[in-house]
């Protein structure tokens, strides 16, 4: 695990040493990243502008979703993106020569061309979870659950996208269709959930479980009823459903592996 | 130092795009029954037409692919079972495509082998620094490795395969595609590592040269399956009427397929 981390940390500073050769260009793919996430809240704005409610929450509680989420989804993607990308470095024989090497080819895949300036994304939902939490006076013996929820949206973007490199070792023809998911939950866990609809509400829930990014754990965490009435207790499931959902995108990560084919050539 | 025992590897190929696709899918045999035995010392020439098995071999040898029956045993370890451990202890070139970073400077490069292979920083340091003279880096350290001509890349990766001192050295088609000085260069180079540090080598080519210059032994694979291992003058006597080397390979490569 230390050897893991260790590895990243390595390759990481290597990129973003190498980026930092063009400091200028650096700084402005930053800044557009925060710029660009920025538009999301001015739609969000622009909504409330109309209304004085989103299927019952306030302003600074959709804010709050839309941290917490953003959160999760910058800092999985950042550390995390990139490993849906298999096919891509299947294709190019890149993923060969990541096995050839002493070291996890997951970690070398994800983070392959670090993306440093996407922090950017991450400072903007961190912006915006700190305009929002001042005004909603959380109690702090719910607070706790603020962090908890965060880390586990990560782990569950994250697993997610193992997920769709998983599929690519099978059918290296894939589109990427992890993004779709992620991507999508990415975009779907920023709004109340229930302005989407029952199904869906209940898909995310118990299918791919996107409602544990921040949706059951924020109803505990802004002391609200489940609009669907579904049991209390998945508003503590969050990293149950992370840890479950973590195993098997291992395994199926593994499985992948162990059927990988390279290319002939 | 490298085993193969009833060594196979097959692969199902769907066959033409997903709705138009007539019978089963079909099985590709790249290698079938496998085996060789090469000792620690020795330099081999792999040798073979094109799709004859030989790129899918050096793939089983570096536990990039895991073969479909059979035995490997490299430096003592299963390839595909032990890759990780196995990384350390043999350097693997691909003429045809790098082990480097792309986007970084062959220079970054060098500095993530010896982090990732664990060398001491010292030691390290020595070592490149004899590895850039005698493949002449100096020039292009600070380049990155997509601005490289091709002599240029395949000399650096030849280097950051060896920076970890490994005890074999596998190299797929290392001198395709590099002219005249660039390909007597990483002869010289290759000559010398063996006869000086003892490396083993195994090199797959086409390029009758490298194997008139730099191997004692070789062996030639056709369909999958070996078809000859002996020496380059056993090699020559398998067909006493042809006065050239490479007479004496296009015979034995238009034979007629033993299956
Ligand atoms: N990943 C793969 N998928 C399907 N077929 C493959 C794959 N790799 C190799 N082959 C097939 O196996 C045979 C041997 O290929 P290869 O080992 O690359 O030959 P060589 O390197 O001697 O030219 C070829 O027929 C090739 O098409
Ligand atoms: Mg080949």
């Amino acid at each position: 695990m230390t050897d893991l981390v260790r590895t990243y940390v390595l390759l990481a500073y290597t990129w973003v040493r190498a980026a930092a050769q063009y400091p200028v260009s650096l700084a402005i793919t930053t800044v557009a990243a925060f710029l660009v996430t920025a538009l999301d809240v001015a739609a969000i704005a622009v909504i409330f502008t109309h209304t004085r409610s989103l299927a019952g929450f306030t302003l600074l509680e959709v804010m709050f979703l839309y941290g917490t989420a953003g959160l999760s989804f910058a800092i999985a993607d950042l550390l995390f993106g990139n490993v849906d990308r298999l096919s891509q470095h299947v294709r190019a024989g890149t993923f060969d020569a990541m096995l050839i090497r002493p070291a996890s080819p997951f970690v070398q895949m994800a983070v392959e061309r670090f993306a440093f300036h996407r922090v950017g994304r991450i400072a903007q939902a961190g912006v915006v979870l700190a305009i929002a939490l001042p005004g909603l006076e959380v109690p702090w013996r719910r607070a706790w659950m603020i962090p908890v929820m965060v880390v586990c949206g990560i782990v569950i973007f994250t697993a997610l996208w193992t997920l769709g490199g998983a599929l690519q070792f099978l059918l290296t023809d894939a589109p990427e269709v992890a993004n779709a998911f992620t991507y999508g939950g990415g975009q779907l866990t920023q709004y109340p959930l229930s302005v989407y609809g029952d199904d869906l509400v209940r898909g995310v829930t118990f299918i791919v479980p996107l409602a544990f990014v921040n949706w059951q754990p924020a109803l505990y965490v802004l002391g609200r009823p489940d609009p669907l009435g579904l049991p209390h207790l998945l508003r503590f499931l969050s990293p149950a459903a992370a840890l479950a959902l973590a195993c098997v995108a291992a395994l199926a990560w593994r499985a992948g592996l162990r059927r990988y084919r390279s290319t002939g050539s | 130092m490298i085993e193969l025992d009833g060594v196979g590897r097959s692969f199902t190929v769907r066959q033409g795009p997903r709705w138009r696709r007539r019978g089963g899918p079909r099985v590709v045999h790249a290698v079938r029954d496998l085996s060789f035995h090469v000792a620690a010392g020795e330099f081999v020439g792999y040798l073979g037409p094109n799709g004859a098995g030989k790129s899918t071999t050096i793939k089983m040898l570096t536990g990039i692919l895991a073969p479909t029956s059979g035995r490997i045993q490299v430096a003592g370890l299963d390839p595909s079972r032990r890759r990780a451990v196995l990384a350390r202890r043999i350097g693997v070139v691909f003429g045809q495509r790098t082990t480097l970073w792309w986007d970084l400077p062959l220079r970054d490069s060098f500095h993530l082998v010896r982090h990732l292979y664990k060398v001491d920083r010292t030691v390290h340091a020595a070592r490149l620094a004899e590895l850039c003279e005698v493949l002449e880096l100096g020039g292009f350290l600070d380049t990155p490795v997509r601005q490289l001509s091709l002599g240029q890349r395949v000399r650096g990766d030849i280097a950051a395969a060896l920076l970890h001192d490994p005890a074999v050295l596998v190299l797929d088609e290392p001198t395709i595609g590099l002219d005249v000085v660039s390909k007597a260069a990483v002869r010289e180079f290759l000559r010398t590592l063996n006869a000086e540090r003892g490396t083993t080598v195994l090199l797959t080519t086409h390029d009758l040269g490298d194997i008139e210059r730099l191997c004692r032994r070789v062996m030639l694979i056709d369909h999958g399956r070996l078809a000859f291992d002996g020496t380059v003058d056993e090699l020559r006597a398998t067909a006493p009427g042809e006065t050239s080397i490479e007479d004496v390979v296009t015979r034995l490569y238009t034979r007629p397929s033993p299956s």
